[in-house]
């Protein structure tokens, strides 16, 4: 998604070197996908595994100086997340942000994991609400493909901030397609503003918290 | 003795061997109490395969991404089959922490109850049976935070201890990925023989290298691939009519991937809201929305997947 594909990670004397997006050195990633030999080997790991390159990532990348780590997690409440909370517990992680679709099947299983980050002791930043309506490009017509309004209610629900929707965009999924940045390529888009203005609130909360 | 390690002591008597851990050259061995408390495979594998032979055709479905529509599958594939009233289906939930097939089949807040021969499953119709771990938690907030042995565990209870009676199709539903419920599955129904997977993905390429990655899975653990279906393809704008493609499928779609690793497609399914309707709603869309699209796709893929099936039987 990140133009990153086919990079490699390296070894230093402090650690893994991440793999930067750009000339600047401004986002730093990394992935299990950078230690694969070809993209399409399947990683076969029960948990055990997983945890102990969890433990690495957090501990034997040479991050640098960094003002925020984003951590993307696959679905679920399992090994990965616990590890994940485990290792960054020292570093006293600001939050979660928690990511639904509006319909009722994907919103009952965002509730569980708000009770794992409760039982985590993680706060919660806020809830997204994504793929949230689509407006036809051809007449204009919103239409609520997954339904609409789930993720605020879950947030009124579970007392938590709901930080936006963020609409069906086929530039933005073309755009991860590409391993484009959206957000400099589309600033007239529906989707744009959602994000930015997510990204605002998450900001100004973390300048609240520090 | 295929199974004396490379690197193991002069005259190990090999893992399997019944001596492994006992004899005078095991001792020292750094292996010593692992192989002298290591029995063989795990006895739940030949209860299981005892359990199953009651079960005519086992399918698991898989998909690379979450949020494809697995569940959606699964929950219709079951529907679609029960339909024929002489068959009897049963539906298998194995995603642990985020079950969302009860929802799906409109089922929350039923509870499993216990008999002589096992747990009874829940019954939608007559001819359809559900397991999943959503009927075991007290309140829809309740999170399942397991690592993967316990989620193993659980996956051993459901295939060994559940009454499913006969069965002609089991249909196993899975988290995304390729890791600790997917390896319990193909490992506990080892020795019962399932018919074959069938994967779930979006049009987009970010979805289809996840699902490569699917298709390797299955052919490091031998698991036959029934095809793949490609869901969330296109949307038919309800006003205008015009299709807009909201998933693009940038790299041909898994048309092109399925022809290049040569695995059949099953059939494509566009995006209908109707879809994510009926299943908030806990209802079957082929008696909610009879002539849509989306539910002529699934007809055929569903027919499909039958024939692959009498094919293995003869």
């Amino acid at each position: 998604m990140l133009n990153a594909h086919g990079k490699d990670v390296h070894q230093c004397d402090s650690g893994w070197v991440p793999v930067y997006v750009d000339q600047e050195k401004s986002i730093s990633l990394m992935s299990i996908g950078f230690l694969l030999e070809r993209p399409d080997d399947a990683v076969v790991w029960r948990g055990p595994k997983k945890n102990a390159l969890i433990k690495q990532f957090v501990g034997d990348v040479s991050w640098g100086d960094l003002d925020f780590l984003i951590v993307d997690t696959p679905p679920g409440t399992s090994d990965e997340h616990i590890s994940t909370v485990d290792a960054l517990r020292p570093f006293n992680p600001m939050g979660a942000v928690v990511v639904t679709t509006p319909q009722a099947v994907s919103v009952g299983d965002v509730r569980r994991e708000l009770t794992f980050c409760k039982k985590m002791g993680l706060p919660v930043v806020g809830v997204v609400e994504n793929m949230s309506g689509f407006v036809c490009p051809h007449c204009t017509e919103c239409t609520n493909v997954f339904s609409k309004g789930g993720g605020e209610e879950l947030a009124r629900h579970a007392g938590v901030p709901f930080l936006g929707c963020v609409p069906l965009d086929p530039l933005l999924t073309q755009s991860l397609e590409q391993g484009k940045n959206f957000i400099q390529e589309f600033p007239k888009s529906s989707a744009y503003s959602s994000i930015t203005s997510i990204a605002q609130q998450i900001l100004d909360s973390a300048t609240q918290g520090s | 003795m295929a199974d004396v390690p490379e690197n193991a002591p002069q005259h190990c008597p090999g893992t399997g061997s019944s001596d492994a851990g006992k004899s005078s050259a095991c001792e020292g061995c750094p292996n010593q109490t692992l192989c002298a408390a290591a029995a063989g495979p795990d006895p739940a594998i030949e209860e299981i395969k005892e359990k199953m032979s009651s079960v005519k055709h086992k399918i698991l479905v898989l998909s690379g991404k979450g949020g494809v529509g697995k569940s959606t599958f699964s929950a219709h594939l079951a529907h679609g089959l029960a339909e024929d009233e002489g068959k009897q289906i049963a539906l298998l939930d194995v995603d642990i922490c985020g079950p969302s097939i009860p929802r799906i089949m409109g089922l929350e807040g039923e509870q499993v109850h216990q008999s002589g021969s096992g747990w009874s499953p829940v019954y939608v119709e007559d001819n359809l049976a559900v397991m999943s771990v959503g009927f075991l938690l007290g309140s829809p907030d309740d999170a399942v935070i397991w690592r993967g042995p316990k989620k193993s565990g659980m996956i051993k209870q459901f295939l060994r201890d559940v009454d499913w009676g006969d069965v002609d199709y089991l249909i196993v539903d899975t988290p995304p990925g390729t890791s600790d419920e997917h390896l319990s599955v193909v490992q506990y129904l080892s020795a019962a023989h399932i018919d074959g997977a069938v994967i779930i993905t979006t049009p987009q390429e970010v979805s289809l290298q996840d699902v490569r990655k699917e298709i390797n899975f299955c052919r490091k653990v031998k698991l036959p691939i029934i095809g793949v279906v490609e869901n969330m393809s296109g949307f038919i704008c309800p006003k205008c009519k015009n299709e807009s493609q909201i998933f693009p499928p940038t790299t041909g779609g898994a048309k092109k991937m399925c022809s290049d690793l040569k695995i059949p497609l099953l059939g494509r399914v566009p995006l209908d809201p109707n879809i994510g309707k009926s299943c908030d709603a806990g209802k079957s869309f082929f008696t909610e929305i009879p002539d849509s699209p989306a539910t002529l796709s699934y007809r055929t893929i569903i027919q499909k997947i039958q024939e692959f099936c009498s094919l293995r039987q003869s």
